[in-house]
């Protein structure tokens, strides 16, 4: 059956190119083989054909030619078919083998591996083998990536449910995704919140349950200049630090807050120990970085960060 | 609303794809073997010689009947003398053509790789190629973290002069700084982050080195030796798998945790309601876990190992007695 099938559309493939003009569905009847006698069995094959061939790309158009037949035809002009010409030199060949490698496991595998064979199709030597010394991966362990990609490449709203840090229940979210970006190996997408009427960015291992289309394609317009990655940074970076902690640190611990200081000298009151002092800007989050130096750190001033800590000690004892 | 499925592929379409690749690789190298052609397509020649015959047998029937497609493979070696309009590959889809730029760009943003050059030029090839289908990768990005590109650039330099390094090299889970030789094995570029993979002679054995935590680095005149045993890791297994001789650590969190599930691989994730969680993880070193729990607070509590919670108390109490 499938067999017959890949025959049939392999010669509605070659017969459509060559025609070089458009042909009715009658003429594509007597030229391909592999069609029910029928002629209304016919048509019913023909339209899922077509439909088959539009999903791997191909264009398949429909038009009157010139001559003007009474009926619509089709073809599939070469210009649109047919990659054009490709040169690569070898140096250009193994990045792009690379890249193909890139999206090994990932959502994209498929259409990289795809995209390679097309390439090696037209004559470029491209193998997916590893350049020596790099290993580059992209993961999209999360579920959401595939849907949302398709949104963002058909240009359709979603929605879904999404959980904010530290909520405890999920909300439903519409929104038109503009743009889907990796940073720090987590993935956001950004778009216009179709409640807020704002731009938001969600992180995707944030939404739990499925992402749903909730429009036609073509029904989101990205505003024009909009820069997704930059959206994704602000949202992602701290404001830049306000404050200064003074901090007590044990001599020879507190490592890695000793690499942030913006000054550190030995604590005249307490031998054995050093004053240091580190810019920040959220009392919250610093606090719950400072609480992991334990006995180590004491917070000196502000006496709000200082609380913070208490606060976060005192958790553990609860 | 529709819900978003993945697009169908039928295994009549799949191999179409395939014999519309196939006359045109034939066609650019002019004569190829069976067996190197099966191989890059990844089918049994068997399966390559049903595909040739497919495309011979290919018959139009009107105006007049014609076969349009001619070909041979006697000897092992395969020649397309007649292809008709089939010898050019079809264009790129967006995906296809999405996959490629997307991780190319992020090729471009690695640090220490110094085929800028042949990236950009393949990029700018293949955006050409492309056409409109390329355009919508511009809206999915790649952020590559760029802190320690000069490590990264002498990583690079030592591995191509097979040469030892010498690391200082801040670990967070202990919060110390430590001092190490690596022979270089290569650089992983994983979760928009660069790590060298190497033989570490402290630990002997294969260590894993986040580049922006490396404090320092020197490329010493020593040649690398990477002992055989060294088994670099299977990147698509997960960069971080735990060991049988890690210990089981289970924790319960508050929504205002749930964020440890996203960080730490996870052996086990339960929902216990009201947005709480309780997982468990395994790490080598449960010093991590300690300053861990003291961050998290009341937002995370250790269930077992039962010595490791009274050390965290222990922990608290001593911290909260700095403050009397």
């Amino acid at each position: 059956m499938s067999r017959r099938k890949t025959e049939r559309l392999l010669s509605l493939v070659v017969c459509l190119l060559s025609a070089g003009k458009y042909l009715t569905a009658a003429q594509i009847r007597a030229a391909v083989p592999g069609y029910p006698e029928s002629f209304d069995a016919f048509k019913r094959m023909f339209e899922r054909d077509k439909d088959e061939l539009r999903e791997l790309g191909i264009p398949l158009e429909t038009g009157v030619s010139a001559t003007a037949d009474e009926e619509p035809g089709y073809r599939i002009p070469r210009q649109a078919y047919a990659l054009p010409e490709v040169r690569l030199e070898p140096d250009e060949a193994a990045v792009l083998g690379l890249a193909a490698r890139t999206w090994r496991q990932a959502e994209l595998a498929g259409a990289a591996a795809g995209a390679l064979l097309k390439l090696r199709a037209a004559g470029i030597e491209a193998e997916e083998t590893t350049q020596p010394g790099i290993e580059p991966r992209l993961q999209t362990g999360e579920a959401a990536f595939g849907p949302l990609w398709e949104a963002v490449r058909d240009r359709r709203p979603v929605t879904f449910s999404h959980r904010a840090a530290g909520r405890s229940v999920s909300q439903q979210r519409r929104l038109e995704p503009w743009g889907v970006v990796n940073r720090h190996g987590r993935w956001y997408v950004a778009g216009l919140d179709r409640d807020r009427g704002e731009t938001r960015v969600f992180k995707l291992s944030r939404i739990d349950g499925p992402v749903t289309f909730a429009g036609r394609p073509g029904t989101v317009t990205v505003p024009e200049g909009t820069d997704v990655r930059e959206l994704v940074r602000t949202w992602d970076t701290e404001p830049r630090p306000q404050r200064t902690a003074l901090l007590q640190v044990r001599a020879g611990a507190g490592f890695g807050l000793r690499r942030g200081a913006t000054a550190a000298r030995p604590d005249p009151g307490r031998p054995g120990w050093d004053l240091v002092e580190v810019p920040f800007s959220d009392v919250g989050w610093q606090g719950e970085h400072l609480a992991e130096f334990g006995s180590d750190v004491v917070v000196i001033e502000p006496a709000d960060l200082r609380e913070a800590v208490i606060g976060r000690l005192k958790g553990v004892l609860a | 609303m529709t819900p978003a499925v993945p697009p169908r592929v039928t295994p009549a379409t799949d191999r179409l794809q395939r014999l519309l690749a196939l006359v045109p690789y034939v066609v650019s190298r002019k004569v190829v073997g069976l067996a190197d052609t099966a191989a890059a397509f990844g089918v049994s020649e068997r399966e390559l010689v049903d595909d040739l015959n497919m495309l011979w047998c290919v018959e139009l029937r009107s105006p007049d009947p014609y076969c349009p497609i001619d070909l041979s493979y006697e000897g092992g070696e395969i020649v397309v003398s007649e292809a008709e309009s089939i010898d050019r590959p079809l264009r790129l889809g967006v995906d296809e053509a999405s996959a490629l730029l997307i991780a190319l760009r992020m090729l471009a943003e690695v640090p220490g790789l110094e085929d800028r050059s042949a990236l950009s030029r393949t990029i700018a090839k293949l955006e050409a190629a492309a056409g409109t289908a390329g355009a919508v990768s511009a809206q999915v990005t790649v952020h590559v973290d760029d802190r320690g590109a000069r490590n990264a650039a002498l990583v690079r330099d030592a591995l191509e002069r097979g040469k030892r390094l010498h690391l200082s090299y801040y670990v967070p889970g202990r919060d110390e700084a430590t001092e190490r030789d690596v022979d270089p094995m290569r650089l992983l570029v994983v979760e928009g982050r660069t790590y060298l993979e190497g033989w570490c002679l402290r630990a002997e054995a294969v260590r894993l080195f986040r580049m922006d935590r490396v404090l320092d680095l020197a490329v010493l005149d020593q040649p690398a030796s990477v002992p055989p045993q060294a088994e670099p890791r299977d990147v698509d297994q997960g960069l971080f798998r735990p060991s049988a001789a890690d210990v089981r650590v289970e924790l319960e969190l508050s929504a205002a945790g749930r964020w440890v599930a996203e960080y730490y691989p996870c052996e086990h994730v339960e929902e216990i309601g009201d947005g709480r969680l309780r997982v468990s993880l395994r790490t080598p070193d449960t010093r991590m876990v300690r300053r861990l729990a003291l961050r998290l607070g009341e937002d995370g509590r250790v269930i077992s190992p039962a010595d490791l919670a009274a050390g965290i108390r222990q922990d608290a109490a001593a911290a909260l007695a700095q403050y009397a």
